[in-house]
């Protein structure tokens, strides 16, 4: 990876941590409900910079409503959603402009789906793919997205000479893998990430983990994941979210909750992990 | 002239929905590259053979006009001589093949040679009017995309050219942004004529007939062709020189002449080619071989029934 890069991202998260430690994102009464009991009801949370929060919960609990709509592609019923903005303005998001959402989305944040299918662009080359953002916000240097894109598919462990082949021809691990260089090429501070590891075998999981949790340590990235595998839990959210029908029912340090859980549902949840 | 047809409206359509054209019209020219939705008509042509170039001729066509009509830069192909023998038998407007002459030019695919010149307006057929489209699908994103300038997949398209050929190769329907805002399909004009479309003193309007979209650049209005600052936007050249006239520095045609492997080239634009050929014999400084060559391409006079 690109040391000036990683430097850079450091010292602006190094300068942001003098700044009293104010939250990146805060969370007030968030609800989105389809019907009642579908969606999510009443979400309070602070997540600081650098900070891995975990959404688990069975399916259906509301877990990817949530996401979206704190990741302003669904806007809420009720609630608000403060972001400490890279210059220093705090900000509702769903007050912002449309422009300057979309702007966000595309630069100072990234979402990286559960099927590589939604957030790639599958007949477009992994170089483009990856490119696409630098494009987006005004980069017009060929040579200068292109070795970024080489620098990216070396960080995130793709050969390089597959730079001009389609994400059609990838295996399910790389495509996930291209999703998340594709999300990070602009150096944003806060990834959503919808089961990142879903549908990939086990030995691919625990790469993909591994990858993931050296990137976020090196570049401070703040992230929320949604998952329903406690493993991946606990290998990376510093914190977790338990929810069950839309409601967050216990949250708490990651060991604290899986180690000692106290809700009956987060009980339930813990002691049907299956050990081989 | 020749009479024009009884039992049709002047220029077939009514006079409403010419005003409506207008309207739309007028709000394309103050946006300039902005895609003004209007009420399209069936035109007596197929879809795909200008029916959006012709509704917007037969809006501002009046009895004072001079009309030209080129199909890829063509006066004498099909498409251009069955819409001219159409205004001519719904308007009894005079017609031209001389580029200086007209003052309403409806061209399919090309912008002629000749430099155009204040009052003349030109209108341009397009089949696909929304540059995005090929990217998304959804028509109301791709309005949000054009009101909010998010333009970065255009660059994407060109960067998968570059990566796959080394150069850009799109080589017609080459996307411009429009006075710094509106990226715009200047319809499927070779890029040879992207440059021409900027600062250009004629008013060029643009009409998608099946899409029901028109968009127009009013005059003296920045055009620019997108590009990489390292791959900067560049027009096609050749080696050869057109066969008839010796321009070598006009859109030529490669012409098949036989099985042989037989080729000559050509320039596209017709009527520049006969104006330089003419000059040429005037100045009797033409050889055998190019008189020859322009006895046998002189098309008849267009006669007006």
């Amino acid at each position: 990876m690109n040391n000036a890069m990683m430097d850079a991202v450091q010292a602006a998260n190094r300068d942001s941590s003098m700044q009293a430690e104010q939250p990146l994102l805060t969370v007030d009464g968030l609800t989105k409900l389809y019907a009642p009991g579908k969606g999510c009801m009443d979400v309070n949370f602070n997540l600081y910079p650098g900070e891995v929060l975990g959404i688990v919960g069975e399916s259906g609990s509301g877990k990817t409503t949530l996401l979206e709509t704190l990741s302003a592609r669904l806007q809420p019923d009720r609630g608000s959603i403060l972001y400490h903005q890279k210059e220093g303005a705090v900000a509702d998001i769903y007050e912002m402009t449309e422009s300057r959402r979309r702007q966000l989305l595309r630069s100072d944040w990234g979402v990286v789906h559960q099927h590589p299918r939604d957030g790639l662009r599958m007949n477009v080359s992994a170089g483009a793919n990856i490119g696409e953002r630098l494009m987006a916000v005004g980069n017009r240097h060929y040579g200068d997205i292109r070795k970024v894109g080489l620098e990216w598919l070396k960080a995130v462990e793709i050969d390089e000479n597959r730079i001009d082949d389609q994400p059609r021809t990838f295996s399910g691990g790389m495509q996930q893998r291209l999703q998340i260089a594709r999300n990070l090429v602009t150096n944003p501070r806060l990834i959503f990430m919808d089961e990142p590891t879903g549908g990939l075998d086990v030995s691919v999981q625990a790469r993909l983990l591994d990858l993931l949790r050296n990137l976020v340590m090196e570049l401070q990235l703040s992230v929320i994941i949604v998952t329903h595998d406690l493993a991946v839990a606990r290998l990376l959210a510093d914190r977790l979210m338990v929810m069950r029908r839309g409601k967050v029912v216990e949250q708490g340090l990651t060991d604290q909750i899986l180690d000692d859980p106290q809700h009956p549902y987060t009980q339930l949840l813990v002691s049907s992990v299956l050990t081989p | 002239m020749s009479e024009r047809v009884q039992g049709y409206n002047f220029a077939y359509l009514d006079e409403q929905t010419k005003r409506m054209i207008r309207r739309g019209l007028l709000k394309a020219i103050a946006i300039p590259g902005y895609q003004v939705p209007f009420g399209g008509r069936e035109m007596p042509l197929p879809y795909g053979w200008g029916t959006g170039g012709i509704q917007l001729t037969a809006a501002v066509i009046g009895d004072d006009d001079t009309l030209k009509v080129i199909d890829q830069g063509a006066d004498d192909t099909t498409n251009a001589v069955s819409i001219r023998r159409f205004f001519v038998k719904t308007t009894g407007v005079g017609t031209t093949e001389k580029t200086t002459e007209a003052t309403l030019i409806q061209t399919r695919h090309r912008v002629p040679e000749v430099a155009l010149k204040e009052g003349q307006t030109i209108v341009y057929q397009v089949p696909i009017p929304d540059p995005l489209r090929f990217i998304e699908p959804s028509e109301t994103e791709t309005r949000k995309m054009h009101a909010l300038q998010e333009y970065g997949v255009m660059h994407v398209k060109l960067y998968e050219d570059i990566a796959r050929y080394g150069h850009i190769a799109t080589t017609y329907a080459y996307p411009v942004k429009v006075n710094g805002h509106y990226v715009m399909d200047p319809s499927p004009i070779p890029k040879f004529d992207n440059p021409k479309l900027s600062e250009s003193p004629a008013l060029q309007i643009f009409g998608a007939g099946r899409e029901k979209r028109l968009y127009a650049v009013p005059p003296y209005t920045r055009v620019e062709s997108l590009d990489f600052e390292d791959y900067p936007f560049e027009i096609q050249q050749w080696d050869e020189q057109c066969d008839i006239c010796g321009c070598d520095n006009s859109f030529l045609d490669e012409v098949i002449t036989d099985d042989q492997g037989g080729r000559v080239y050509v320039c596209s634009d017709t009527d520049y080619c006969h104006s330089r050929s003419e000059d040429m014999v005037s100045n009797e400084s033409a050889g055998i071989k190019k008189t020859v060559a322009l006895e046998q391409t002189k098309t008849p006079e267009m006669t007006c029934e």
